[in-house]
């Protein structure tokens, strides 16, 4: 044997490293998890099995049409001028709907600002979510009332904010778990670098989840990285999985997956729902500029809708009746948001005093007193 | 330069300029390429100079700002576009412990002549994070020099002087002004430092930078109509700060009234408020007084007037000022 081909061979046997946690190369093809192709057809991955039953599948296809209606609503409330700005999660509802629906009750979810569908999993009111986009609030709805966490605009930050709550957990000994939701820009922050760390030295039971939509308002996600995102996980030790985005039989049970591991005692797990932005970054954004439409035409063919459709069509799950009924309440739910948004009132400016401190603050209140007199003084001016 | 300008563009130009002008220098930024930016001021660059001169970096403030001191010493001239004044913080701690402080550690070995642009300050209707004014850290912090232009001719002579300059700028863009029109000379007329009255008066000096300049001359416009006459001075510079001419025009007037959108306390006025009361003590017929945004996180957009010195905010300081 030569020296050369004993080199060879030392690398290739590569050991203590298991074969799951090697890094393969930027050139090998990445695994996607799926178990709903995107023509509907029902695959198994000895993995990832999953039990579901018709009920439940025509509750995901409920979550994820109403998901998509809210979403369509909020669009065009900001055209009309009633809301400020708007994040469409258009493209990304499977992957928010399956990971939203794996979570327990006593979990907990960290999202950025585009997590509406994982909101309504929560059972955040969808009006609660239109508040900050509407400019009345900065988020305003209590985050442990639903373990949902304030959106959080600044990117990355959240998942340190998860890790920290998932310290906790460990600490208090139950058995919940935690989400943290980021995109694939987000990857490039040094918090979420951190926020790895964190939950792997302390084994913290907590899920990143990451929907790499393929962008970053105009970068692609090759200017944030060289391997496929889900291999970062290998580097902290812990496990990745790259989960078809669309696909939300997949999602579904990788999250549930993942969060079982967590909460077992195993530490973390990152998970790359592979998605695509259908829509603009936000109402501001104009893709036009940076991204060709045969690229957004390709992901049509693999929307996470018409597949789940055409899986309960095609198994005889679902009859004309229940189609109907969830156009309906589509409807229902547009109505309901449309006139929600349109009635809710203009906040009092001496909101800008409350709450800054949790205890009284001098200033604060010297500030808002004089803030009151200034207004009074233009009584029946314009300012009344 | 031809006709008129908007700041937007006048800062489009001046990058171009300064591109054209120095190979070693670099633009780099979240969506500044293709994007030409989220406030398109870099429109074309990276089409006309290359995606190795205007740069998209990855999604992470830090890591943009770091390694742009890195470049700065290997011989680059780096301008950083930082996408809304919310999201420096994250490379803070590169800007105050680092940037700033690296010529004097080197003893002079080293210069950082690296500029980071920042849009700041509200008025534009934006969720959290895209509205503050967070002038008072950086100028606060030594090492550093904090401008911020309020119309076009200063937007592009400005920022070509920041980038020109051996010592870290921060270029603060009034970005609720960046469509705002002005012609742009053909020199810039000042240094990088100085302040520049834009209206004179005799009654009161309106002290302003940015986005409050334009409100100021609106005050003082409609203060004539009341037969008050008052001076505005576009401070141009946070630090270093040109206190001779704001000496020289309160003197003048005997009563000076700093606005600014950010938060009254141990914000830029309390300084100025500071120095005009040692310098011009005798001179003075009134304390010299603060208008600005109040002790509390910016508020939501809904109600993001109130928070922001407006024309009348301004006329009630001015009147309580000549009260005295
Ligand atoms: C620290 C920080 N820097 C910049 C921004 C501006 N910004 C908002 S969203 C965004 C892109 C985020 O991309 P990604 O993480 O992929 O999430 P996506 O929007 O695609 O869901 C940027 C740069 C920000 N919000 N926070
Ligand atoms: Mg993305």
């Amino acid at each position: 044997m030569t020296v050369k081909s004993t080199a060879r061979a030392r690398k290739k046997a590569a050991p203590g490293v298991p074969d799951n946690l090697r890094n393969k190369g930027k050139d090998a093809q990445p695994e996607l998890v799926q178990l709903l192709t995107p023509e509907g057809e029902r695959v198994e991955n000895p993995e990832f099995p999953l039990v579901i039953t018709p009920e439940e599948l025509r509750a995901l296809y409920r979550d994820l049409v109403l998901v998509r209606r809210f979403d369509a609503e909020a669009t065009s409330l900001q055209r009309q001028g009633e809301l400020g700005l708007w994040a469409s999660l258009l493209g990304q509802e499977a992957a928010q709907v399956g990971s939203g629906r794996a979570m327990r009750p006593g979990d907990y979810a960290f999202p950025t600002y585009r997590e509406h569908g994982v909101a309504w999993c929560r059972d955040v009111d969808p009006l609660n979510l239109l508040g900050m986009f509407r400019g009345v609030n900065h988020g305003g709805w209590d985050p442990n009332e639903k373990n949902f966490h304030l959106y959080t605009i600044v990117i990355g930050a959240q998942t340190l904010h998860a890790t920290g709550y998932a310290m906790g957990i460990t600490k208090d000994g139950t058995d919940d778990a935690v989400i943290a939701y980021f995109g694939d820009g987000a990857s490039s922050q040094g918090d979420v670098s951190e926020a790895f760390t964190f939950a792997s030295v302390y084994n913290s039971p907590v899920v990143f989840f990451c929907q790499n939509n393929q962008w970053a308002i105009s970068e692609p996600t090759t200017v944030q990285t060289r391997i496929p995102l889900y291999r970062r996980a290998l580097g902290f030790g812990f496990p990745g999985v790259r989960v078809d985005g669309n696909d939300v039989l997949a999602c579904l049970a990788v999250t549930r997956w993942a969060l079982d591991h967590a909460r077992s005692g195993n530490g973390p797990v990152l998970i790359e729902a592979f998605t695509y932005r259908m829509g603009a970054h936000t109402t501001s954004d104009d893709p036009t500029r940076y991204r060709p439409t045969e690229e957004t035409e390709a992901w049509k063919a693999k929307d996470p809708i018409t597949r789940l459709k055409a899986y309960l069509d095609r198994e005889g799950l679902a009859d004309e009746a229940f189609f109907a009924g969830i156009e309906a309440e589509s409807e229902e739910l547009g109505l309901r948001v449309r006139e929600g948004v349109r009635s809710m009132p203009d906040p009092d400016p001496t909101l800008i005093f409350d709450h800054v401190y949790a205890e009284p603050h001098a200033l604060v209140e010297e500030e808002r007193a004089e803030y009151e007199a200034y207004a009074a003084s233009f009584e029946g001016g314009e300012n009344n | 330069m031809a006709g008129q300008l908007s700041i937007a563009k006048a800062l489009n130009e001046a990058l171009r300029k300064s591109l054209e002008n120095d190979p070693k220098t670099l633009l780099m930024g979240e969506d500044i390429g293709k994007l030409g930016g989220v406030f398109r001021i870099t429109d074309g660059l990276q089409k006309d100079f290359g995606d190795d001169r205007v740069i998209d970096t990855p999604l992470a403030e830090s890591g943009i700002m770091g390694t742009a001191i890195g470049l700065a010493l290997r011989g680059y001239r780096p301008v950083v576009e930082i996408q809304f004044d919310g999201f420096v913080y994250p490379a803070f701690d590169q800007i105050v412990s680092q940037l700033a402080k690296m010529h004097s550690r080197a003893l002079g070995h080293v210069k950082m002549p690296v500029t980071v642009r920042i849009p700041y300050a509200g008025g534009i209707g934006a969720v959290e994070h895209h509205s503050e004014s967070h002038e008072a850290y950086f100028a606060h912090t030594a090492g550093l020099r904090v401008v911020s232009p309020s119309n076009a001719h200063d937007a592009y002579w400005m920022l070509r002087q920041a980038i020109e300059s051996d010592d870290p700028v921060i270029f603060l863009e009034p970005k609720r002004r960046y469509w705002d029109k002005g012609e742009v000379g053909d020199s810039a007329g000042l240094s990088l430092h100085e302040a520049r009255v834009v209206r004179q008066g005799a009654d009161a000096t309106l002290i302003a930078y940015g986005p409050m300049v334009k409100v100021c001359l609106e005050a003082a416009a409609a203060a004539e109509e009341d037969g008050r006459s008052l001076e505005v001075v576009d401070l141009r510079s946070l630090s270093p700060v040109d206190f001779d001419a704001l000496e020289q025009s309160v003197k003048r007037t005997g009563r000076g009234i700093v606005v600014h959108e950010a938060p009254v306390f141990m914000g830029m006025g309390a300084e100025l408020a500071a120095r005009l009361t040692e310098r011009c003590f005798y001179h003075l017929e009134a304390p010299v007084l603060r208008v600005g945004g109040y002790h509390a996180p910016y508020p939501p957009s809904r109600v993001e007037e109130a928070f922001l010195p407006d024309l009348d905010r301004v006329l009630d300081a001015v009147d309580r000022a000549l009260a005295f």
